[in-house]
C-alpha cells in the first residue's frame, strides 16, 4: 500500500471514524446562519502528526469549521478538544496559546512592522508582553533568544534578506511565505491553513507544499483547506470531505479520488454517466 | 502691523500653559489612536475626569496630593467603562461612546443635581493654592525682552513641561518593548493578532485606561493653571485640537505630539495677531466687512483647511515616515 502515514494505515475510510492517535476531536459542532446550516458535524478526529485536507464544494463549511475551531466563531452546539483538552467558550488568543493556530485565506501581513517584528510578535509567553513587565522587566535576553529562533526560521522560509522591510512592501507569496513562518513562531502543535495556495503561481506552490511537508516531519499536525485536487493528491495523508455543512466522506487521498459521494458533491448527482 | 511683537506673542504660545497641557493630553491621545488605533473621540472626557476628580477632593478637604490620584484613578476607571462593552466591537462603536461620553459628562457635572459635588456651572476654583505655595521662583520677570513669563507662569511650565517629559520617557519604555509591539499589531490587524495569541481586549482598554490617565493628568494640569475647573470648559472641540496636533506631528511616534502642539499653538496665535492686525489695524478693502470677532471662525476654518491638506498631502505627519505611509496598510 502507497499509504504516506503508517498510523492510518488500518483506519477504516468512513465519515467520522476513529483514529488511533487523535490530536483534535471534534463532537456534534453544529453552527447555524439563520437556517443555513453552515455546520452539522457529528464526529471528527484529526490523527496527530499527519496532513490532512479539508476538501468540499464552494459553500461547503470548511472556513466556517476552521472559525469554530479556532474560536474565532463560536458554535451554536458541540464541544471539541485539542490534546484532550476541552476548548468551549475559550477564547481564541487562548486557543492558539494552546497550540493551534490558523492562518486566514487572506494574507493578514502586520503591513508596517517590520518582517522581523511579524515574526517576533508571534512569541508566547514574553514577560515583555505584559504592561508591568514591559517597564520593569527583564525581557531583552528574551528577545535575542527569539531573534535567533526568528532568523532561522526566516532563513528556511527564504526572507532572512528581508527581515528589517516592512511587511508591507512584500509580495503577495512572500506574504504566504511570512504568514506561515509567523504562525510556526507560536509553535503550535496544529497549523491551520486557509487556502494556502489560492492565487499563487505554481513555482511557489511547490516551495509552500515542500514547507508543509517539513512541517509534518517535525512532527507538527497540518490541517489545510485547499481546493486543487492534485495539490490535495500529493501531499495529504488524509482527507475530510465536507458538503452542505457536513462531513460526507474522508479516507487516504487515492480513495477519496474514486469516492462516488465525493464525485457526487461536486458535480451534481446526474453527471455524465458514460453510455 | 508689529510683526514682531506677533511672533514674539506666538513664541511664547509655543512654550507656553497650553502647549504643554496639549502635548501631554496627545501623548495619550497618541498612544490610544496612534500605536493601537484605536479612535477615542472622547479624550476630552478624560480630561475633565482628572481635573474634576482632583478639584473635588479638594474641595472636600484633601490635599491636592491626594487629589492627583484620584483623577488618575477616575480616568482609568472611565477607560473600563467605556471600553469593556465597546472594544470587543468594530472600531467605531468605541468613536460613537467616547464622544457621547464626554457630552455626558459634561453636561452632568453642569446639572444641578451634581451642583453639592462639582457646584454646577459656577465650577471649582482656588484648589491649587498648595502647588503654588511651593514656588520657590522669585518674584520677578524671567525671559529676554518681550519673550519673558513671571514667576507664577515660569513654575507652571516647569510643572508642564517636567510632565511632558516624563510621559515622553514613559511612553518611550512601553512603546520599544514587546508590549508597544503587539500594540502596533493589534493596529494594523486585529484578527492575525488574535491568531497569534494576542489577547487584543485586554490590550486596547490597557491602551485605553493608560492613555487616558496621561490625558487625566493633562487635565489637571490645565485646571491647577487656571485654579478653576468649569464644565463648559470641556467641549468636544478639545479632544479635536488633541487630535489635529497627534496628526500634525505624526501618529504613532514618539516625539509627534511634542512637536506637533508646540507648532499648533505657535500657529493658532500667529495666525490670530496677524489677522487682527490685518482686520482691526489696516486698511484693507475686502475686508471691511469682517471685525475683530471674526478672527476666531476664521481661524478655526484655517485650521480644518490646514488638516485637510495634512490628510491628502502628508498623512504622516511631520514625524512619520514617508515610507510606512506609502504601504496601504488594507
Amino acid at each position: 500500500m502507497l499509504d504516506k502515514h503508517p498510523t492510518l494505515a488500518n483506519v477504516a475510510p468512513e465519515p467520522g471514524v476513529g483514529k488511533p492517535n487523535p490530536i483534535l476531536e471534534a463532537d456534534g459542532l453544529k453552527r447555524f446562519f439563520g437556517g443555513l446550516h453552515a455546520v452539522d458535524l457529528e464526529h471528527l478526529e484529526v490523527e496527530r502528526g499527519t496532513i490532512t485536507s479539508l476538501i468540499g464544494p464552494n459553500g461547503a463549511g470548511k472556513t466556517t469549521l476552521f472559525n469554530l475551531l479556532t474560536g474565532f466563531d463560536r458554535p451554536d452546539a458541540g464541544e471539541w478538544h485539542l490534546n484532550g483538552g476541552p476548548l468551549v467558550g475559550i477564547p481564541s488568543f487562548r486557543i492558539a496559546r494552546s497550540g493551534m493556530v490558523r492562518t486566514f485565506q487572506l494574507t493578514r501581513s502586520l503591513a508596517r512592522l517590520t518582517v522581523m517584528e511579524n515574526m517576533m510578535v508571534a512569541t508566547k509567553d514574553h514577560v515583555g508582553e505584559s504592561f508591568w513587565g514591559a517597564l520593569f522587566g527583564r525581557w531583552r535576553h528574551i528577545e535575542a533568544a527569539n531573534e535567533k529562533i526568528a532568523l532561522a526560521s526566516l532563513e528556511r522560509f527564504g526572507l532572512d534578506h528581508m527581515k528589517d522591510e516592512y511587511a508591507g512592501s512584500l509580495s503577495g507569496g512572500q506574504r504566504k511565505l511570512l504568514e506561515m513562518a509567523r504562525a510556526l513562531m507560536v509553535a503550535p502543535d496544529v497549523i491551520m491553513l486557509d487556502e494556502p495556495m489560492a492565487g499563487v503561481n505554481p513555482a511557489l506552490t511547490q516551495s509552500l507544499l515542500h514547507h508543509i511537508t517539513n512541517l509534518r516531519d517535525d512532527g507538527k499536525t497540518v490541517i489545510f483547506i485547499e481546493h486543487d485536487m492534485d495539490v490535495v493528491q500529493e501531499i495529504s495523508d488524509w482527507v475530510v470531505v465536507m458538503a452542505q455543512g457536513k462531513l460526507i466522506a474522508e479516507g487516504p487521498p487515492e480513495h477519496i479520488a474514486s469516492n462516488a459521494t465525493v464525485i457526487d458533491a461536486y458535480l451534481g448527482r446526474h453527471h455524465g454517466e458514460v453510455p | 502691523m508689529d510683526i514682531v511683537k506677533i511672533l514674539i506673542d506666538a513664541g511664547r504660545a509655543a512654550i507656553g500653559v497650553p502647549a504643554a497641557a496639549y502635548a501631554l493630553s496627545s501623548i495619550g491621545l497618541n498612544l490610544q489612536f496612534g500605536y493601537t488605533g484605536l479612535l477615542n473621540f472622547g479624550h476630552v472626557a478624560f480630561m475633565l475626569v482628572g481635573a474634576y476628580g482632583m478639584a473635588i477632593t479638594v474641595d472636600l478637604g484633601g490635599s491636592i496630593w491626594l487629589g492627583v490620584p484620584v483623577g488618575i484613578l477616575a480616568a482609568v476607571i472611565l477607560g473600563l467603562i467605556l471600553g469593556f462593552p465597546t472594544l470587543r466591537l468594530r472600531a467605531d462603536y468605541l468613536a460613537i461612546v467616547t464622544i457621547a461620553a464626554g457630552e455626558i459628562l459634561r453636561l452632568a457635572v453642569r446639572s444641578s443635581w451634581a451642583a453639592p459635588l462639582t457646584k454646577g456651572i459656577f465650577g471649582i476654583q482656588r484648589f491649587a493654592d498648595e502647588f503654588f505655595d511651593l514656588n520657590p521662583i522669585p518674584v520677578g520677570l524671567y525671559g529676554i525682552g518681550r519673550f519673558r513669563f513671571d514667576e507664577r507662569t515660569v513654575w507652571v511650565l516647569l510643572l508642564g513641561w517636567s510632565l511632558v517629559a516624563l510621559a515622553t520617557v514613559f511612553l518611550w519604555k512601553l512603546t520599544r518593548s514587546p508590549w508597544g509591539r503587539a500594540m502596533r499589531a493589534i493596529r494594523e490587524d486585529e484578527d492575525a493578532a488574535l491568531s497569534l495569541g494576542k489577547n487584543v481586549f485586554g490590550y486596547k482598554l490597557q491602551s485605553l485606561m493608560i492613555g487616558g490617565a496621561i490625558g487625566a493628568l493633562a487635565g489637571m494640569f490645565l485646571a491647577i493653571d487656571q485654579q478653576n475647573v468649569n464644565p463648559d470648559a470641556y467641549i468636544p472641540l478639545l479632544t479635536f485640537y488633541a487630535f489635529t496636533i497627534v496628526i500634525l506631528g505624526g501618529p504613532g511616534t514618539l516625539f509627534g505630539p511634542i512637536v506637533g502642539s508646540v507648532i499648533f499653538w505657535f500657529l493658532f496665535e500667529f495666525l490670530d495677531g496677524v489677522m487682527t492686525a490685518l482686520i482691526v489695524e489696516m486698511d484693507i478693502g475686502f475686508l471691511d466687512a469682517l471685525d475683530a470677532t471674526d478672527v476666531g471662525p476664521i481661524r478655526f476654518a484655517l485650521f480644518g483647511a490646514g488638516l485637510m491638506w495634512l490628510m491628502i498631502y502628508r498623512p504622516q505627519g511631520l514625524f512619520g515616515s514617508k515610507e510606512e505611509m506609502l504601504i496601504d496598510a488594507r
